[in-house]
Parts: C-alpha cells; sequence; structure tokens
C-alpha cells in the first residue's frame, strides 16, 4: 500500500495549501492537483520551481478536465507531471492508504 | 444624473468560485446604465482572460464569450497587472482579448481616481 495521497484544489497563489501540504509529504505519499489547483503545474510560473524541488521522490498528478476548462492543456506543465482522468482518480484512491484534502 | 466611473477589481480565478461571473455581470449591468466602465485583472484575477478554456467540460459558464463582447457594452477600459501576469509564467498573448498591461503603481493611481470600486 502507497502512502497518502495529498489532494489540493487551491491556487498557490492566493492560498497556502499547496505549500503546507509540500511540507507534509511522507514517504510513499503522492499529490494530485485538481481544481484551481492546476494553476500550480504552469512550468514558468513563479511557484513552479518550489513545487518541483517540494515534490521530489514523489508522484505528481493533474486532473485533465480541470487543466482544460481553464485553458491550460496545451500549455508548457512542470516536468514530470502526469496527466489523469476521473477513473484514474478512482484509481489513485484507492491504491493510497488515504486521501488527504488541502483546500 | 452624471454618470460615474467603476472599478471593477478582479482577484479571483474564473472557475473555483462564482465571483468571476459575479463581477462580470454587475459590470454589465453598471455598463448598461451608462456609467464608465473599468475592469482590473490582478493576482489571480488574470487567470479569467487566459484564452482556450473550455469551461463547459465542468457545467459550469463559459465567461470568454462575455469578454469578447466587452465592446459592445462601451467597457473599453481593461487593465491587467503585469506583474500578476508575469508570477504565473503567462503573458499578453496567452490573453484572448485586447488589453492595457499596467504597473501595480498605475494600478493603485486609477484605484485612487475612480468613483466607485467593487472588488473581488
Amino acid at each position: 500500500m502507497n502512502g497518502p495521497l495529498h489532494i489540493v484544489n487551491a491556487t498557490p497563489y492566493a492560498s497556502g495549501a499547496l505549500e503546507s501540504c509540500l511540507a507534509h509529504l511522507s514517504e510513499g505519499a503522492a499529490l494530485l492537483l485538481i481544481e484551481d489547483g492546476v494553476y500550480a503545474a504552469l512550468a514558468d510560473g513563479n511557484f513552479a520551481e518550489r513545487l518541483a524541488e517540494g515534490i521530489r521522490g514523489h508522484a505528481l498528478y493533474a486532473l485533465a478536465p480541470d487543466l482544460a476548462a481553464r485553458g491550460l492543456a496545451t500549455r508548457r506543465l512542470i516536468d514530470g507531471l502526469r496527466v489523469i482522468d476521473y477513473p484514474d482518480f478512482v484509481q489513485l484512491a484507492a491504491e493510497h492508504s488515504t486521501a488527504q484534502s488541502w483546500f | 444624473m452624471t454618470p460615474k466611473s467603476f472599478l471593477f477589481v478582479n482577484r479571483k480565478a474564473p472557475q473555483g468560485s462564482a465571483h468571476a461571473a459575479e463581477m462580470l455581470d454587475a459590470a454589465l449591468i453598471a455598463a448598461s446604465f451608462d456609467q464608465h466602465v473599468h475592469l482590473a485583472f490582478l493576482d489571480d484575477g488574470v487567470f479569467q482572460l487566459v484564452g482556450g478554456q473550455r469551461p463547459e467540460l465542468l457545467g459550469q459558464r463559459d465567461l470568454g464569450t462575455a469578454f469578447s463582447e466587452l465592446g459592445e457594452y462601451d467597457i473599453d477600459h481593461i487593465w491587467v497587472e503585469r506583474d500578476s501576469l508575469s508570477e504565473r509564467g503567462l503573458s499578453e498573448a496567452d490573453l484572448t482579448i485586447p488589453v492595457t498591461l499596467v504597473d501595480r503603481a498605475a494600478l493603485a493611481a486609477l484605484m485612487a481616481r475612480i468613483d466607485v470600486v467593487i472588488s473581488a
């Protein structure tokens, strides 16, 4: 069983949720960006470096429909990001010990 | 009645809450009463103007269509804070409508000279 699945739904520019989440990643934990959380994945954004550093050694996912809805699907996103769909979300939740929301 | 100048200060991303849609409606109403309407986009508000959005995927309203029709409401003062764009890895080319880029000081000056400020 993997560690916790952390789910962030707020932009890192308006909320401290992602920053705090990154500070609480344990071994085997994964991070999923949903809703406004997907804005953190913009490769040229000011938060990209912090996210790349904080996610090292962990899996990073973003929900495809939330990226597409915000016009980000075709933009340059952070390296190593895995874009997933709703069924993958369910699968991820099942594969991790817990699912924890940060908002 | 003499028209007043209105500034709508948009600071929220378009989909996470109803703020963006409500502000746009309020701005259109003010304009339809022949007020002088200014729209400012700063902080996460700049995400409202990003091109290629598909809010229908989430069952949400497409604000892009309304933004593209602002001219028909005689709303042609659309200010976007340059620093907010660049902090988010965006540039003017990423935006769906023509805007005027301004720095923080210029936006502060605008806020100081306007009659009515509405912010969300």
